[in-house]
């Protein structure tokens, strides 16, 4: 068990770098308790997957450090620094049984065959995968070759970290929710820290408590879920976290106040400065409730999904999504938006003005 | 629905039916005619039943050619599969290196057999030879001209030299299409090198090695052109394999009758060998 430090890590592919885009990842400085659960969450491309493979070792970053409770392992391999990683495809050992795939990683480590039969009969029951435990693992499916692989990573009692990159693209849904939850409550009983990559915001947010967002090899912000939700500091956590996701709309800014098409709106930014190249308005359509005043903008389409009404609107602006319950009425045609000024905030340049 | 009938389609396989019939079945049936019949020319056959099977297949000359067949045959897959895998494991992965090394494996599958031979013969002779010079110079008393060793050493070194490279690139295109996920797996799980080679790498390779191996087993037993130019089947009849020993007998002696017998005998050991090499292999397979 150990804290985990990334201090100003940064990564390339390439040899050289020319410009920012050469970069997979980019002054990364990350902080982990001890026996956290936490998410990377970020669209495919943004650099989750290199990030967790510096952490686990299988790749040396181009600057910067890893620190395990304060001890520098950036160069150390990943048996060295004791983690397990489960990948996103099923990795089997064909030519052996089930059982002898989960106690791999403990024989390569010296264990007597006595403490070797225990901890897999444990992590077979957990996964019920006690019934196929003398076949050969070649013969199961996706999703019991997944399994096996998830059981490798958590094997082993000791490790400092278990880390996931998106384990679950190949299991069925309904088998998604059973094993995601397995892993919370498992989460629970080793109090091991974990680390879990995806790219499914509802994965990485029933998982984790803190989720870092991560977009074009930067992170945007790290949070709980609620943070993430209510106050998000940058627009692409705004219209990435949420479903549908943030209304970000055109502003200017006079005076300190925000204007959308000439109408001042109130927000929770203290706005000091104006020099932005581009100033924004967010706000959840959560948060947009059809009124007597406001903005003014036309009805284009209500989609009643069952939980809630989605209201798509337009203003001069751009659109906005408001969302309303579903058993209330919307009127047609030309109406006005407010917007709940706790949760409305003005962005300079894609960054959140607090 | 009723099929429209059109026995005119049958016309359109007359081509393929002409062409395998020609490069395939009548030479075939003329071997079996000879097999069982004796000719003195002149288009004159006398019927002979099985008497030329059962006259090979009781001969020493037979069994002695077979012998030396399966040992060469043998002596190469054992040095050449491995080796193979070896070559292929140490290859580099990307980069430039990729591409020399593919086509300085490439070379030896591209030079026809009988220059093979004659580039062999030439370089293991042992007065002028390069090999064979150098081989005498360092104390050796090499000869593959005279002496049996020497001989097999030289022929084996030279089917080693031109086709372990096949091997090497089935491996290394089997080598290639693993995930490296697996890897990396492995490197987690603490697996050691050997591990890795074989719970991963072998298991992976294994329909690669499988064409390998029909391959390598089904050329080197019909090999004939080789060791044809280099020893001319000696010193002796000690490199005579198969096919030089039935080419002796067919066009050196003129004996077609038991030729043709010995063709056919040998026809069914080559399948016989394939079939049941394969069958193994697949069973294996459906187990999983």
């Amino acid at each position: 068990m150990s804290k985990i430090r990334l201090d100003n890590l940064s990564h390339s592919y390439l040899d050289k770098q020319n410009s920012e885009s050469d970069w997979a990842l980019r002054d990364i400085n990350l902080d982990w308790q001890d026996g956290g659960a936490y998410a990377l969450l970020g669209p495919s491309g943004c650099g989750k997957t290199t990030l967790l493979n510096i952490i686990s070792g299988l790749l040396n970053p181009t600057k910067g450090k890893v620190l395990f409770d304060g001890k520098d392992v950036t160069t150390q391999t990943p048996v060295e620094r004791n983690i397990a990683q489960i990948f996103q495809f099923p990795v089997i050992y064909d030519t052996m049984t089930v059982h002898d795939n989960l106690a791999f990683p403990l024989k390569n480590r010296g264990m007597t065959k006595t403490e070797i039969d225990g901890r897999v009969k444990e992590i077979a029951e957990m996964l019920e995968l006690t019934k196929t435990l003398n076949n050969r693992a070649s013969g199961l499916t996706a999703d019991g070759k997944q399994k096996i692989s998830l059981g490798r990573g958590l094997v082993r009692s000791n490790v400092n970290v278990i880390m996931f990159d998106e384990p679950l693209t190949v299991i069925d849904p309904h088998l998604k929710w059973v094993l995601r939850s397995k892993l919370k409550e498992l989460h629970q009983r080793i109090n091991r820290t974990m680390i879990y990559v995806t790219h499914d915001q509802t994965e990485a947010l029933t998982f984790a408590d803190q989720v870092v967002v991560m977009h074009e090899g930067q992170i945007v912000q790290t949070g709980t879920p609620v943070e993430l939700f209510e106050k998000p500091k940058h627009t692409f956590v705004g219209h990435f976290i949420g479903s549908p996701g943030m209304n970000i709309l055109p502003c200017k800014i006079q005076n300190g106040i925000a204007e959308i098409d000439g109408i001042k709106i109130s927000t929770n930014s203290k706005i000091k400065k104006s020099d932005f190249v581009k100033t924004e308005i967010g706000i959840r359509p959560e948060f947009v409730s059809l009124d007597k005043t406001g903005i003014p903008a036309k009805i284009l389409k209500v989609s009643n999904t069952g939980r809630h009404k989605i209201i798509d609107a337009e203003c001069s602006s751009g659109k906005i999504k408001a969302l309303s319950h579903s058993s209330k009425e919307i009127p047609s045609g030309s109406i006005f938006l407010s917007f709940n000024q706790k949760y409305t905030y003005a962005y300079g340049d894609s960054w959140i003005i607090e | 629905m009723n099929k429209t009938v059109n026995q005119k389609a049958w016309l359109f396989v007359i081509p393929v039916f002409i062409l395998v019939a020609f490069n395939a079945a009548v030479p075939l049936m003329t071997v079996v005619n000879y097999s069982f019949q004796e000719t003195f020319g002149n288009n004159v056959f006398t019927w002979e039943g099985t008497r030329w099977f059962k006259q090979i297949l009781r001969s020493d000359r037979f069994h002695d050619a077979l012998g030396r067949q399966f040992l060469f045959t043998g002596i190469i897959l054992l040095i050449q599969i491995p080796l193979g895998i070896f070559i292929a494991l140490t290859m580099p992965k990307k980069g430039i290196g990729v591409s020399v090394c593919l086509v300085l494996m490439s070379m030896p599958l591209l030079i026809p057999w009988n220059v093979v031979g004659a580039m062999w013969n030439i370089f293991a002779l042992p007065e002028i030879g390069f090999l064979g010079h150098t081989l005498n110079d360092l104390g050796f008393d090499y000869n593959f001209t005279q002496q049996i060793g020497d001989a097999w050493f030289t022929t084996v070194l030279m089917d080693v030299w031109h086709w372990t490279s096949l091997v090497v690139l089935l491996s290394y295109a089997g080598l290639r299409s693993i995930q490296p996920a697996y890897y990396q797996a492995a490197e987690i799980d603490g697996a050691s090198r050997w591990a890795v080679f074989r719970h991963i790498e072998l298991p992976k390779m294994k329909k690669v090695l499988t064409i390998a191996i029909l391959l390598r087993f089904m050329d080197s037993f019909m090999i004939y052109t080789e060791p044809f130019v280099l020893t001319g089947g000696g010193p002796g009849n000690a490199t005579a394999f198969l096919s030089i020993d039935l080419v002796k007998m067919a066009l050196g002696q003129f004996d077609l009758g038991p030729a043709a017998a010995m063709s056919l005998i040998y026809f069914f050991i080559v399948l016989l060998v394939c079939w049941v090499f394969y069958n193994l292999m697949m069973r294996n397979e459906e187990q999983k």
